[in-house]
């Protein structure tokens, strides 16, 4: 008996919506964890993921369908020990299914699975097993009800405020009108309570600079004369500022995610072997691309938080985080997303040794949306940044080195490579955040996507 | 030995008292309510519920000496002892209820007059020469009538009478006079003059029930002087006492008159009871007889907390009762919202009933905003003319720009059970736009509170 693949529900309310792609095809082995399709309402959009195991037989309902009903069975999946002959037989149970009062219930009572088959209990109840799964993680993803009253609604429509950056002060957090006048606030007297103190820090350094850092360490109890002071130049005033402000202001959040990248550096040993006279595709520059890519495949996490909205940015300008002496760099490979392996290679190389020289233009490292920092050279396995502000995530990677890992139910070897990503949870939840990490892990561990 | 030590002890048993006993005692809290005197306080034996049973009488007779109009007969007569002995029955069998209600909840009951000596952890309670400790001392001692001495304007047991003595009257004065016209003035006025006393109101300000919208209040006026009570504002009365009664000097600008009268029924607000209790030795602080108190109602003084009449306006009942459980909640490590002054609905029982929430029309405009009146007179309600209750109006208050219900504001028959559709709504935060898209059952009065609202947006259907 085949299993059912149903429509998820991306949010309690949802009824029906749309079988946007097939991210898979019949015949294909589906493993559980398997992006199947994809899914979107006018609120949302969403991977089917495969909970069960085995080889996608049939796609009952073809990609670009709209007003799929919730809890219709969209595919059927045979499990191992099957058959096609199993999907002789078969007819679809979609039009009782898709009675809505009906739907409501399924989650909790699979009572019409059991109808349609008496044969095998336990495959029935594995795929309604499948069903609540998903559902769940449907909630998940969808976030928590986002509870606000109609009027704070309208008021921060009004002033163009996302209600999932207010915290609520109703009874579960709900949303009121003194939470949405309130908003502003708060931020208004962190900047107000910082300028003192940024003056004040910045007498320091316009008076007697070593004086200054001489008393300030004799009062931690270090002694003067125990240390030289080196006084600070433009790049490292501009770094201190800059990085403090953003461990203050940006409420970042770390995921974690290992990559097995030696199909990438296969793919990265052929590119080189037949590639034009003095270009020479690095790891880093394949990162660079799987980056851009991701972020072309996830528009809503290349975005920076402002106080009057979140800005959506158009192109992938990847900032990559150069190590120079005295301190470090980001120039940034514009519109990455449009550019080949081998233009990226040839940029980076330049923009890199320029950086080195101190010879980089302003334009050439201001500015930007997302960053990389890789101190994979350097043997660190895993480590997280700091948000470069406004850019929405940074990207830290760890070095790739030859790992033991599980690959059906036996150990092997593989090279694994942990990424770190921060996101700034103003623009990038953990959703998002995690939806974008598995685009980039597909980019990684199936490069030949990325030459696309 | 009984015991003596709680969590919380709470004194004064009124609505305010009683209800945040037992939201302490649910709250896991060992607590302990005193009282002086029945419990339920003011409200239930002296205040809200026996005049709401006295006014029911009024009503009932109004309707008898009207039955013509709906094609009944009646030889409408009273028994004003029968009607006062109603109205005290039913406070002692609410007062005997809330005595259950203790009981259920684990409260301790204490009988005696509190005072209050520094202790530990809040100051202790001394009842009867025994000191009870407790973490949390809540005060919802309440108020009583004011008083003006100079000017005559104080009880004497006979003549000059209070709320207290006014809702057990020996007989209906043939002249009446009510000083203030806010709820507790309206609503004497109303019960008296319901039953053929000669009933003139004086008010110092240019109108009568000066805390509700001014559309409101001339409805009202007009009404009662239909009814045939005489209404003096911007007048000042004091009187002496004479023979057979008393002689009120009422004062309007530089022209005074000498008017004799039975009877006067003294209704210049409250005062609060703060005395005697040695709550100055304690430091807490008291304006004009109220106990100043923060948000969460805590005085200053190391768990010490007032609620209710003796604090600050308005002093009702229900708000008493909301301050004291936002208060033990505080207290509980809980994260209670304020009570918003703004969203306590107000309720006056006389003939036509009136009541209210939020902002007037003036008020808003006052505090700055662009506003949009709705109004639907109950004329326009088919369950008004079948109620054959056809005076009224109902009015909202909306921010032109937000579309917040800012307030409303009612007058006629059951306004006071209809003013909670629009709290919740406020409370809630709907704009007009929810409260358009409610169902409004028909044939209600309630469909009036609908037809206002469309008709802030010039939408009303029946008018």
């Amino acid at each position: 008996m085949p299993v059912e693949i149903l429509m998820p529900a991306l949010s309690p309310t949802m009824e029906e919506g749309t079988l946007s792609k097939w991210l898979m095809k019949e015949g294909d082995t589906v493993s559980s964890g398997d992006l199947l399709a994809e899914i979107e309402t006018d609120k949302a959009t969403m991977e089917v993921e495969a909970v069960e195991e085995g080889t996608l037989a049939k796609i009952l309902v073809e990609a670009g369908t709209e007003g799929v009903k919730v809890n219709s069975p969209i595919a059927l999946l045979l499990e191992e020990d099957e058959d096609e002959s199993a999907l002789d037989g078969y007819e679809p149970t979609g039009a009782d299914v898709s009675k809505p009062d009906e739907d409501k219930d399924e989650a909790k009572e699979p009572k019409r699975e059991e109808k349609a088959d008496t044969k095998k209990e336990d495959s029935s109840s594995k795929s309604s097993e499948t069903k609540t799964k998903r559902q769940d993680r449907s909630n998940e993803k969808d976030g928590e009800r986002l509870r606000a009253s109609p009027l704070a609604k309208r008021l921060a429509k009004e002033a163009g405020i996302d209600l999932e950056s207010v915290k609520g002060s109703g009874p579960k957090g709900r949303i009121i009108k003194a939470d949405i006048e309130n908003y502003e606030a708060p931020k208004a007297e962190e900047k107000k309570s910082e300028a003192p103190k940024e003056s004040k820090e910045e007498s320091k350094e316009v008076g007697a600079v070593r004086s200054g850092g001489a008393d300030y360490l004799s009062k931690m109890g270090i002694e003067a004369g125990s240390y030289d002071l080196e006084p600070l130049n433009g790049m490292m005033k501009t770094i201190a500022k800059r990085l403090s402000a953003s461990n203050n202001n940006v409420p970042d959040f770390p995921l974690l995610i290992d990559c097995e990248i030696d199909a990438l550096l296969k793919l990265r040993k052929e590119l080189n072997a037949q590639a034009p006279e003095g270009v020479k595709v690095s790891v880093n520059d394949m990162l660079i691309r799987a980056c851009a890519l991701s972020l072309k495949f996830v528009p809503k996490a290349n975005a920076s938080y402002t106080p009057d909205g979140i800005a959506y940015h158009k192109h992938a300008d990847v900032a990559v985080a150069v190590a120079i002496d005295g301190g470090l760099i980001t120039p940034i490979i514009r519109e990455a997303e449009n550019k080949g392996l081998s233009t990226i290679s040839t940029e980076m190389v330049d923009l890199a040794s320029r950086a080195r020289d101190m010879k980089l233009k302003p334009n050439e490292y201001q500015g930007g949306t997302f960053s990389i920092s890789n101190l994979g050279m350097m043997g660190i396995k895993s480590f997280g940044s700091i948000i470069n502000e406004p850019h929405g995530m940074i990207l830290s990677v760890g070095a790739g080195a030859p790992r033991a890992v599980v690959k059906d139910g036996e150990l092997a070897v593989a090279t694994v490579m942990t990424v770190t990503l921060t996101c700034d949870h103003r623009v990038v939840d953990g959703a998002m955040g995690a939806k974008w990490l598995q685009h980039f892990k597909r980019y990684i561990e199936q490069p030949i996507t990325m030459m696309l | 030995m009984a015991e003596t030590a709680f969590d919380v002890i709470i004194i004064g048993s009124g609505p305010g008292g009683y209800v945040t006993a037992i939201r302490a005692s649910q709250l896991g809290f060992k607590t302990a309510i005193v009282e002086k005197d029945d419990l339920g306080g003011v409200c239930l034996n002296w205040g809200c519920i026996p005049t709401k049973a006295l006014l029911r009488s009024a009503e009932v007779y109004h309707n008898m000496k009207h039955a013509d109009e709906y094609g009944l007969s009646a030889e409408p007569s009273f028994d004003l002892e029968k009607i006062v002995k109603r109205s005290r029955k039913i406070a002692g069998q609410l007062s005997g209820g809330i005595k259950h209600l203790m009981k259920k909840n684990k409260v301790t009951v204490i009988n005696g007059f509190a005072t209050l000596k520094k202790g530990k952890d809040a100051p202790t309670v001394v009842v009867d020469g025994t000191d009870y400790t407790a973490k949390h001392v809540i005060l919802g001692t309440g108020a009583r009538a004011r008083h003006i001495p100079q000017a005559g304007l104080e009880p004497d047991g006979k003549y000059i009478w209070t709320a207290r003595e006014a809702m057990v009257p020996d007989s209906i004065p043939k002249k009446l006079l009510v000083v203030g016209s806010g709820a507790i003035g309206m609503e004497f006025a109303s019960f008296f003059d319901a039953f053929g006393a000669d009933v003139t109101v004086v008010e110092m300000v240019d109108r009568i029930l000066p805390a509700e919208d001014e559309e409101i209040s001339k409805m009202a006026r007009k009404a009662f002087e239909k009814r045939g009570v005489t209404i003096k504002t911007e007048t000042q009365a004091s009187v002496k006492l004479g023979k057979n009664g008393v002689t009120a000097t009422l004062t309007k600008g530089d022209e005074s008159e000498e008017i004799e009268f039975d009877r006067v029924v003294l209704a210049i607000g409250i005062v609060g009871n703060t005395e005697d209790m040695g709550l100055e030795e304690l430091g807490v602080k008291i304006e004009k007889t109220h106990i100043e108190v923060d948000e969460y109602s805590f005085t200053g003084v190391k768990g010490l907390y007032a609620i209710g009449d003796v604090t600050t306006p308005p002093w009702l009942a229900h708000k008493a009762s909301h301050e004291g459980i936002i208060c033990v909640e505080k207290i509980a490590g809980e994260n209670p919202h304020p009570l918003d002054a703004n969203a306590i609905p107000g309720c006056t029982y006389c003939h036509p009933q009136i009541a209210s929430v939020g902002h007037t029309e003036a008020q808003a405009k006052e505090a700055g905003y662009d506003v949009k009146v709705g109004r639907f007179p109950f004329i326009g309600n088919g369950k008004a003319i079948a109620l054959g209750e056809p005076e009224g109006l109902v009015k909202t208050v909306f921010d032109a720009k937000t579309g917040e219900l800012l307030g409303a504001h009612m007058i006629g028959a059951e306004v006071t059970e209809l003013i909670q559709g629009y709290t919740v709504a406020q409370k809630l935060e709907t704009t007009e736009h929810e409260l358009m898209e409610t169902v409004f059952p028909h044939p209600t009065l309630s469909e009036m509170m609908h037809e206002a609202v469309l008709d802030a947006y010039d939408r009303t259907i029946h008018y």
